[in-house]
């Protein structure tokens, strides 16, 4: 029903346009100019040019469809190859010794949590983790170039970015213990993360819902006019979502400033890329989509900080989306829930862990500079592990939140039937109370 | 509130409507509302004119407010947008990609950064490509981040409801999907006084809200409407008509068939009819319902959509519950059937005042 009627108005609506353009005329209406659709053409150009509104392209008489595999990949941007030696004399970034070491501590820091988080779901701890083995330099390299206020959307394999923001071990702890110290309330399962202070909108278990929504929040920031920017996480797997589609095209259609940063590790849990598409990757995409795109070396952090920091300029400066994609692999099982060795082979993990590792690879630049050795080594792996394990068993031991918080926050105020079902609950609880785990929730044991 | 060039193109469309649609049925009568003269000045407005006049409203006051979706830039392919864009300027009101899960996507992210989102679904047939960012994400927003983040700021629009002729995919009522989800609020008006003010709350409430237009009011539902900006508020159900023997309960077009079978049941029965708008779907108005029914006793819930699963169930087992002692019959459900909505058997389909009134008499002769 509709569309009849819409494509009736829409003629409607383009014959006043015209009407309008010959009367706003100053010379009068041109009889070499014409108008289809809203694109304005040259008379003498329509045999030349296709008219169709639908795309700029020319004419071809050659039945010839393009092939992507007559096209070679976009090509892999590096700074520094495997051994920490930059390639081209001018790729340095030279960021300075105190930055690298930061970004060094960063890595490794994530890397001593990750092992001790792993191991405490292990023991029945916390109920669940993942970890960011082998992406540790994606996370770093890209939000050491971003502004500290820029919005950031991730997936949940981002825990470096938001450590590199300045969120402490505490506060990945309380987390993922859901004690009274998480600033979720302990309502979502661990690593779902986020902070308002630090601009890191919290985390969901959606795949790539938070892809649209970047861009809206990009959308409005570029109103604002204050210089921020948004950059959006996710795998390579969540790029086949139908919200990365809408996210990618609504982003290039309205000129919004975001850089995605797709971490391409070579699986989604147990299924290889070559199952998750046919193009180049993800990066293949994004000139579909009208869109700056560069594919980075994911294990080279300065690759990808000079990628992000470019990206960055690119989105401020001309309000457009950059799509980049960093090729990376990851380590790790899928998350605690997952053992990868059902679908793939050590040798092949070995390869990445022993071979090509963002932090071992980071670390060879920094001794080729002097700026590490050995000693520096062992120090600061004993200090990383006593700040982890310190901060590990005070979460452990802190009461998780009053129950009544299971009732808040589902509106900005609590609605009179939630009301009733909390008094319900509670009211419950003084009859069955022995059967629930109370002393366990702050100020449940008298309930 | 409308430009020239807009009332022309208004005056096209009607002319192509009446040329173009030939309308099954109309089976209902538009029972215009009013409003006391303390109100101030009023304009006679459509319920387009209405929700447009709202989003005007909305638009001017707040300067991070932005509508968009998919055709409202011209104005809207039912009208609602018409001048918003030359009055407000294209970077607050614009058309996006085809794409459902994009606008609310989208929309959650621009009210998350700060922004207050106005979407609109082009009918609500098709929200649900958006029923996953709605359900997991914008109801769950604030919740999930401790109230770190939220997603108050935005408002979902979608035309709804039968229209005479629009079949499987621009016929539905599908408030009862989303009645299910805590954390969002659900709005059906009934006509423009309350489209508009409700439209206001809701764009307004610190909450996600959809707000769900009964698309065959758009142009037959007319009145006097205030020309100021006001508020009516959400989770607030309204008692059009006082009545003793009977509590007759709907949101939307199907108002004001209920209107209708209270007069009816009052000059051909006898019988008295309280008839209540629910008007805001979820949080609902329990106590106005339920005040009622302990009243009368007996009870009449009526909507468009299927029976089963229908929100009608909902208030049923909710009364059944709260006023077991003052039931004196068995609280009825007249609604579609379980069917998808058909195209030539929409006069069978839908409750219209023949099932209601007949089901009525069958509750009073229980």
């Amino acid at each position: 029903m509709m569309f009849t009627s819409r494509l009736v108005i829409n003629q409607y609506r383009y014959g006043f346009a015209k009407l309008f353009r010959g009367l706003c005329s100053p010379s009068g209406s041109s009889s070499t100019q014409t108008t289809v659709g809203s694109i304005d053409l040259k008379l003498d150009d329509l045999e030349e040019k296709p008219a169709f509104p639908g795309s700029r392209s020319k004419w071809t008489s050659t039945l010839s469809f393009i092939r992507s595999e007559n096209y070679e990949g976009i090509p892999v941007y590096r700074v520094m190859d495997r051994e920490g030696k930059i390639i081209e004399t001018d790729g340095d970034p030279n960021l300075g010794q105190e930055m690298i070491t930061k970004l060094y501590k960063g890595m490794t820091l994530l890397n001593t949590m990750d092992r001790v988080l792993y191991e405490s779901q292990r023991q029945g701890r916390i109920s669940f983790y993942m970890t960011s083995y082998g992406e540790e330099g994606t996370h770093f390299g890209s939000s050491a170039a971003l502004r500290d206020d820029d919005l950031i959307f991730g997936q949940y394999r981002e825990a470096g970015v938001l450590m590199w923001r300045g969120f402490k071990l505490d506060q990945f702890m309380s987390q993922c213990y859901g004690n009274i110290e998480d600033l979720g309330k302990g309502r979502q399962m661990p690593v779902h993360y986020g902070s308002r202070d630090l601009k890191f909108v919290t985390i969901s278990s959606t795949l790539a819902t938070q892809m649209p929504q970047a861009v809206g929040a990009a959308y409005f920031l570029k109103r604002q006019g204050t210089g921020r920017i948004v950059i959006c996480y996710f795998g390579e797997g969540a790029s086949s979502e139908g919200d990365a589609h809408a996210a990618l095209n609504f982003a290039a259609t309205l000129d919004c400033p975001i850089i995605f940063f797709c971490r391409n590790n070579g699986y989604a849990i147990s299924t290889p890329t070559v199952e998750q598409y046919r193009g180049d990757g993800i990066a293949g995409r994004g000139p579909g989509y009208g869109m700056a795109t560069l594919r980075v070396d994911g294990n080279d952090t300065l690759a990808v900080y000079k990628a992000t920091a470019a990206a960055r300029r690119i989105a401020l400066e001309e309000s457009k989306p950059v799509l980049i994609e960093a090729m990376t692999y990851r380590i790790g099982h899928h998350s605690t829930s997952d053992d990868s060795t059902a679908y793939r082979s050590v040798d092949e993990v070995r390869f990445w862990h022993q071979k090509d590792h963002p932090i071992s690879r980071l670390r060879k630049y920094m001794e080729q500079r002097n700026w590490w050795n050995d000693e520096s080594e062992k120090n600061w792996k004993e200090e990383s592990k006593r700040q982890v394990m310190q901060a590990f068993v005070t979460a452990e031991k802190k009461a998780k939140p009053h129950v009544k918080e299971m009732f808040n926050d589902v509106y900005d105020e609590i609605p009179d039937h939630l009301t009733e079902q909390y008094e319900s609950l509670m009211e419950h609880l003084k009859h069955y109370g022995e059967h629930y785990p109370l002393k366990k929730f702050q100020g449940m044991e008298d309930s | 509130m409308m430009n020239v060039f807009g009332r022309r193109i208004l005056q096209l469309s009607k002319q192509l409507s009446s040329n173009l649609f030939v309308r099954n049925s109309t089976h209902f009568n538009y029972y215009p509302d009013t409003v006391a003269a303390s109100e101030g000045e009023t304009n006679r407005m459509n319920l387009f004119q209405a929700i447009n006049n709202s989003l005007d409203l909305a638009l001017t006051k707040n300067p991070n407010s932005f509508i968009f979706g998919e055709d409202v830039a011209f104005g809207g392919v039912f009208r609602c947008t018409i001048g918003l864009q030359d009055k407000h300027g294209k970077e607050r009101v614009f058309n996006t990609p085809l794409c459902e899960q994009g606008i609310v996507g989208f929309g959650i992210g621009l009210a998350a950064a700060g922004g207050t989102a106005i979407a609109e679904i082009q009918f609500a047939d098709y929200i649900f490509p958006a029923f996953d960012q709605i359900l997991n994400e914008a109801s769950k927003f604030r919740y999930r981040a401790g109230n770190q983040f939220d997603c108050g700021g935005l408002t979902i629009r979608a035309p709804c409801g039968a229209v005479g002729h629009g079949a499987l995919y621009h016929s539905q009522m599908v408030e009862a999907f989303f009645a299910h989800i805590p954390g969002i609020k659900i709005v059906i008006p009934r006509g423009p006084i309350q489209a508009k003010g409700l439209l206001t709350s809701c764009i307004e409430d610190n909450n996600p809200c959809i707000f769900f237009e009964p698309k065959i009011l758009y142009r037959t539902a007319v009145e006097q409407v205030p020309v100021k900006e006001y508020k009516i508020p959400l989770s607030k159900a309204e008692v059009i008509v006082e009545g003793d023997d009977v509590t007759l309960i709907g949101w939307g077009t199907q108002v004001h068939v209920l209107h209708e079978v209270c007069q009816m049941a009052q000059d051909s029965l006898n019988v008295s009819c309280e008839l209540i708008d629910l008007q805001t779907i979820s949080p609902w108005d329990r106590e106005t319902v339920l005040n009622s029914v302990k009243k009368t006793g007996r009870v009449l819930v009526a909507h468009e959509a299927p029976l089963t699963g229908g929100f009608g169930a909902e208030i049923t087992a909710t009364i059944q519950q709260e006023c077991f002692l003052h039931l004196e019959a068995p609280v009825t459900r007249v609604a579609g059937f379980d069917t998808p909505f058909p195209h030539i058997y929409e006069p069978f389909y839908i409750p219209d005042k023949w099932r209601c009134l007949h089901a009525l008499k069958k509750l009073i002769n229980y």
